[in-house]
């Protein structure tokens, strides 16, 4: 295959048919139908976007209460700036103060070293209450050297925290669902057990399940110390509640992709007597994958959307508690800002389910799905 | 039943070298190879199957009796929808028969194995695999006991044997439709089954590809001399590959008509064939026997049929529109 058949099977495995006219115009394809379609695909929309833009200018213009307004997409631009560059600023105050720390940590040690001196030329109390100095000189400085800026998150920080607890609470889900679903797909009796279970809490919302998922959680973390916890407990509950919602999809296209596999292929393994471990591995997880990889996909879209409003009342850390703490606080930009975040979860879903048909096409044997 | 004299008669010829050179002279001249009788390496007494139970019971095959000799290429012909396919997976054993039994080397068949390697009629390719990987995957199950080296090559022998060493990499969605049924044939030969099952394995093919993978069918099985039972709808296929024809009556119940023996020497020249007239007659008895066992059955259906025949009117289709011509050439007003 030739440069151009691989950009091209790229631009269709990875979901970018944006890309396709660039890629047959730099190989000299007739440049008149690759105008077209770039006309078409990308001109087209950037011209109903900046259409789009227009009526929401206008619209803001117009829709005002008393305190506040509705943002225009200057301000919505003006609040990113001021986000981002708060977000720098306060990167670099918090490295300004860890050089600080660290340089009283090493003066402490300092001190620590000439307490201990001093110890050595002296006998009985007096020594043992030096040696006692130089010891909290120690650990003073040990602290110091392992200062963490307390300040408060910035919106990057609280972006990347969402992504985080959706990872997690995503992997969770996949961890369970995947086994789960091969085990539905594979076994009749199996899933007639479950399938009640299944499409009784398949259309529950997550707001329902956050406060059940925060007993399972605190009872978890009961008698531990909160401080010392690898996870947070915010962040377990955004995570858990994530993780119940986002199972469904997933859970039910992968028992439909283990039950629908072709009978030819089950007769092959037949044929060549497989055990069932192996009817497993080689033919039937195969064969189900695309579906599978649907049904995450569903699944992460799900799970992103459930995220953010898991975030507002669990107070974890994220976007979700990002926005309801601007409604809450109600500056002026408060409304810009929350604009601000609502792109930004606009594109990273957008990124997410971009990679998920990514990998969905990259298991669909050739037969790539676009969108 | 295998008998005292039986056994000894085989056991004395195949003991017998001296005259093998021009016994096997006379196998090259006249195809009749095994005169002497021989236990059959496949045996089908009354086999019966059908699908559903009580009332929808839809009976498909009825008495099936027929018998495999070891080296021999059957061929079973017969209309679609006569049961074909199902008597094809009786004997891979994916299905078990209602009644009657069906007997491999004299043991019973009561589930799928290697020994009987069947080639399915749509390829069933796993299209997450490559051709090679296709391959492999029969070839380290069967012969799981090799080293590592002796099963590369063996796959890698296949895949050369039926022509695809240079598409070896390439995923089933990248091949032709004969390179598909190709690759499903080294994966079954590459399993070295007692039986070669073909059922349908040509049909999907376009009429050009066909003519060629019949030639490369009949080439391998000359090289590996394998038991083969192929099943098919065309009886020209049939007596090109077969040593034996076996007609199988329309169902419901179908079963199995006489036997044809192809007495043309191999190997058989399709071009030269159509002339033959040993090949006309033949084709014309077994498609003749086909035409009148279908209508016998259609007369039978219709008079236990509870339903009224309808009575069409004497009424044929007629062609209004007017050729192109005469639009063409019409005056423009």
């Amino acid at each position: 295959m030739n440069w151009r058949g691989t950009a091209l099977r790229f631009c269709q495995v990875s979901g970018l048919p944006i890309l396709e006219p660039f890629v047959r115009l730099a190989a000299g394809e007739s440049p008149r139908e690759q105008f077209q379609s770039i006309f078409k695909f990308i001109v087209i929309p950037i011209l109903a976007t900046l259409l789009f833009i227009g009526f929401w200018s206008l619209a803001a213009a117009r829709i005002k209460t008393d305190s506040a307004q509705l943002p225009s997409p200057t301000s919505t631009w003006e609040a990113a700036k001021e986000l981002w560059t708060a977000h720098l600023a306060q990167k670099v105050a918090d490295q300004i103060a860890i050089v600080e720390e660290r340089k009283k940590a090493g003066s402490l040690m300092q001190q620590a070293k000439a307490a201990e001196n001093q110890a050595t030329s002296l006998t009985g109390e007096s020594k043992a209450r030096y040696l006692a100095n130089a010891e909290v000189f120690r650990k003073k400085a040990l602290q110091a050297a392992n200062y963490i800026p307390t300040s408060a998150p910035t919106f990057v920080d609280q972006t990347l925290r969402s992504i985080g607890t959706v990872f997690v609470g995503f992997s969770i889900a996949t961890i369970i669902a995947v086994p789960l679903g091969i085990f539905c797909g594979m076994s009749p009796l199996f899933n007639a057990a479950m399938n009640p279970v299944i499409q009784l809490f398949k259309p529950v919302s997550p707001l329902a399940w956050l406060p059940i998922a925060s007993i399972v959680i605190i009872w978890w973390y009961s008698g531990s110390n909160v401080e010392d916890a690898f996870f947070s407990r915010a962040f377990l509950i955004s995570a858990t509640t994530v993780s119940l919602c986002s199972l469904w999809p997933t859970l039910v296209n992968t028992a439909l992709g283990v039950s629908t596999v072709n009978k030819d292929y089950l007769n092959v393994a037949k044929v060549l007597k497989l055990s069932w471990w192996q009817t497993l591995c080689k033919i039937i997880f195969p064969a189900s994958l695309p579906l599978m990889f649907a049904g995450l996909r569903i699944s992460l879209g799900v799970g992103w959307m459930v995220l953010i409003a898991a975030d507002m009342l669990a107070q974890n850390p994220g976007l979700g508690k990002f926005v309801w703490d601007m409604f809450q606080n109600g500056s002026n930009s408060t409304y810009s800002k929350i604009a601000v975040a609502v792109l930004v979860i606009g594109f990273v879903g957008l990124i997410l389910d971009r990679i998920m048909v990514f990998l969905r096409n990259l298991v669909s044997f050739g037969n790539p799905v676009a969108g | 039943m295998y008998t005292t004299s039986e056994a000894l008669n085989s056991a004395a010829i195949e003991s017998l070298p001296v005259s093998h050179g021009s016994v096997a002279s006379t196998i090259q001249v006249k195809r009749s190879p095994r005169t002497t009788p021989q236990r059959p390496i496949l045996e089908l007494k009354g086999v019966t199957k059908g699908y559903g139970s009580g009332a929808t019971q839809n009976p498909v095959l009825a008495r099936i009796n027929l018998n495999v000799r070891e080296g021999e290429f059957l061929a079973i012909c017969g209309f679609s929808g006569s049961g074909k396919t199902t008597l094809m997976q009786l004997i891979a054993g994916l299905i078990r028969p209602d009644s009657g039994e069906i007997l491999m080397e004299g043991r019973p068949i009561v589930d799928p194995g290697p020994d009987r390697g069947l080639v399915f009629q749509n390829y069933s390719l796993l299209p997450w695999l490559t051709v090679r990987g296709n391959i492999a995957l029969s070839v380290d199950k069967v012969f799981g006991s090799w080293s590592r080296s002796e099963r590369r090559d063996h796959v890698e022998k296949f895949i050369e044997m039926v022509g695809l060493t240079h598409a070896a990499h390439r995923h089933p969605h990248e091949l032709s439709g004969g390179m598909r049924q190709r690759t499903s044939l080294a994966r079954t030969l590459a399993m070295k089954p007692k039986i070669l099952l073909l059922d349908e394995p040509l049909s999907a093919l376009d009429a050009l590809t066909r003519a060629v993978m019949q030639e490369e069918i009949l080439r391998i099985w000359e090289e590996e001399r394998q038991t083969c039972i192929m099943i098919t709808n065309d009886v020209d296929e049939a007596i090109m590959v077969a040593d034996r024809i076996v007609p199988l009556n329309p169902g419901p119940n179908a079963s199995l008509g006489p036997t044809f023996a192809v007495e043309l020497t191999r190997p058989r020249e399709k071009a030269a064939l159509n002339h033959d007239a040993n090949f006309k007659n033949l084709r014309n008895g077994i498609t003749n026997y086909l035409v009148a066992v279908r209508q016998k059955s259609r007369a039978d259906q219709a008079a236990t049929s509870s339903v009224a025949a309808i009575k069409l009117p004497p009424v044929q289709p007629k062609d209004f529109t007017l050729p192109s011509h005469y639009i063409h050439n019409a005056a423009l007003k």
